[in-house]
């Protein structure tokens, strides 16, 4: 009974996480980067709207700032990788620290601001649990249609060829440094909307908030590809499989807590949860693939494979 | 079309390891010039084509294409003057990708990327009569993934990309090394009736001397960083195996090494 109280609210959160998700699968899948900055973006995302909002602007302007202050945060770290040729992983750590403090000075050296709730019109609250996910619902169904079109597109192809095949996109005339800074452009971008929902979930910014992101973020990308691409491996299924990912993932986060696990662990949960998504696939095929015979077929002539 | 002068290039300047890959290379390439490239091990030939293709900067010297000067333009500005096949079959194409979207790409190749569609409809027609063409059977295996092909289907395609928009200069770098005899006969076969029919400005590096004797307008040897045998014409085809060694051994003043050189066919 309990589990079917703090459901609704699981779903809520998980749909927020869940497009934070997306966000790193554009880093994760499609640029191959493990772009560690998203955990400072998701901050800055929430930071940003939540100032903007004390400030007295409508909620869809707070949102759209965040969104740019996400992709600009990507910008950072794709031209630290890019431009000046620091590895990714670091120049994601560089961005993380940076974002940091500036998502204190957004904060106005403050750990944590509340927004007014009452006096605001938010798109979604944890005291709504219905409206939340019909809002987070909807635009995650926009982003994915936008990410959708925008893959089909010129740039867009590329920019999944630069991750595929850098050498490849070379020789074929793509800029591949200025597309991984447009991707992760992007998907800051995203995981800065996740932000900005999420302070309106909770009605507040907390400079810890976005604290080991990226690693829920693949967690909800492992959970739900590991259905997703076995029922449709297309592109469109796995955002939504990633979206499920983090609905799974705040739904057993819940019941956690509810068998009395101090919040205290969850981050090492989180965290046994991506090893283990990694780590069991790699271990299966290294220790466990049985030699098992496979039948013979006769091919006679018509053979393709030239 | 092509006019290197006086290239040079080291790996690892000034440690143990200095390697000068390239020792003043000259080279003039005429349009429509077939050329095929051949050396011993280590002699720089893919060096060479690197240089051409802007993987890195010379050291020294400069590199024309078509009049322009390249020699400082990044590798993804000058991929429009040139198509490139190489070695590995993993190399020229996106797995991950369809087959259709591997062509739009390289359609697209010398153009500004936009928020366009990246294929429109028509061209998958147009893919589709130009992949029939190389009779491999991929004409139906448009939406397939790359990475699903064989190495010789995925070094046609590429083959496929890269004259797709007809470059000022293909470069080929052994893309037949790495398939079997049989496949790779084919995928040569397809080669010399693209660049025949196209008339396009060719490198093609091989290390099978037939091939190199067969094919072609004009045959150059490779040694040390430097072009010591450059024959052409009708001199070129009545070459023989025997009279190229001789030759190479003339001007080396050294015995022709390379292990993986096929004196026979
Ligand atoms: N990126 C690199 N770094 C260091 N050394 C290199 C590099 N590329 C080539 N070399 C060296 O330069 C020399 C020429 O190499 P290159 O690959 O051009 O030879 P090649 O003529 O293509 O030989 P092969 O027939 O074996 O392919 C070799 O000694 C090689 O070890
Ligand atoms: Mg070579």
């Amino acid at each position: 009974m309990a589990f079917l109280n703090v459901l609704p609210g699981a779903i809520a959160e998980g749909l927020i996480w869940g497009l934070m998700a997306i966000g790193v699968y554009i880093s994760y899948k499609i640029l191959d980067i493990a772009d560690l900055s998203v955990d400072g973006s998701i901050c800055t995302g929430a930071c940003v709207c939540v100032v903007m909002l004390a400030a007295g602007n409508p909620i869809w302007l707070c949102m759209l700032a965040s969104v740019i202050a996400g992709a600009l945060a990507g910008v950072l770290t794709g031209l630290f990788h890019t431009a000046l040729g620091i590895p990714a992983i670091l120049a994601g750590i560089l961005t993380q620290l940076i974002l940091y403090s500036v998502n204190l000075s957004i904060l106005g050296g403050k750990s944590l601001i509340a927004i007014d709730i009452r006096s605001t019109n938010l798109i979604m609250h944890m005291s709504d649990n219905p409206m939340a996910i019909v809002s987070a619902g909807l635009i995650i169904v926009a982003t994915i249609i936008g990410l959708w079109l925008f893959f089909y597109t010129e740039t867009g192809l590329t920019i999944k060829s630069t991750g595929d095949n850098p050498h490849m996109s070379r020789a074929q005339g793509v800029n591949v440094d200025l597309n991984k800074v447009i991707g992760l452009a992007i998907s800051n971008g995203i995981v800065a909307l996740a932000g900005s929902l999420l302070a309106q979930y909770k009605g507040s910014a907390n400079i810890n908030d976005g604290r080991g992101a990226i690693v829920i973020g693949l967690a909800a990308i492992f959970i739900g590809l590991s259905v997703s691409l076995k029922i449709k491996p297309n592109f469109v299924c796995s955002l939504i499989g990633v979206i499920g990912g983090g609905i799974v993932y705040y739904i057993i986060y819940n019941f956690v807590i509810l068998l009395g696990l101090k919040t205290d662990y969850l981050k090492m949960l989180s965290a046994i949860i991506v090893a283990l998504f990694i780590a069991v696939p790699y271990l299966k095929t290294k220790y466990f693939t049985k030699q098992k015979p496979i039948p013979i077929v006769q091919n006679n002539g018509g053979d393709e494979d030239a | 079309m092509l006019k290197i002068k006086n290239l040079q290039k080291t790996f690892n300047p000034g440690t143990v390891n200095a390697k000068t890959a390239l020792a003043g290379l000259n080279l003039t390439l005429n349009n429509g010039d077939f050329v095929t490239v051949i050396g011993g091990n280590g002699a720089g030939k893919s060096t060479m084509l690197n240089a051409i293709s802007g993987v890195w900067k010379p050291d020294y010297g400069t590199i024309e294409i078509d009049g322009v000067d390249v020699t400082n333009m990044p590798e993804y500005k000058r991929a429009k003057f040139l198509g490139r096949v190489f070695q590995d079959p993993m190399m020229g194409t996106a797995p991950d990708m369809e087959i259709a979207e591997n062509l739009g790409i390289a359609r697209r190749r010398g153009t500004k990327r936009r928020l366009r569609w990246g294929i429109r409809k028509a061209e998958r027609q147009e893919y589709k009569e130009l992949l029939a063409t190389l009779e491999l059977g991929l004409e139906n295996r448009l939406s397939s993934k790359v990475g699903l092909l064989s190495g010789g289907q995925r070094q046609a395609v590429t083959l496929l990309m890269a004259t797709l928009n007809r470059p000022k200069l293909l470069l080929l770098d052994e893309h037949t090394a790495a398939l079997d005899p049989k496949t790779a006969a084919k995928v040569l076969e397809i080669t010399n009736k693209i660049v025949t029919e196209n008339n396009l400005t060719t490198l093609m590096i091989t290390h099978n001397m037939h091939d190199a004797i067969e094919y072609g307008n004009r045959l150059i040897m490779m040694h040390e960083g430097k072009v010591i045998v450059d024959v052409s014409g009708e001199e070129k085809k009545k070459l023989t195996i025997s009279q190229l060694l001789e030759l190479f051994e003339k001007a080396s003043g050294s015995e022709f090494a390379n292990d993986k050189v096929m004196l026979s066919k």
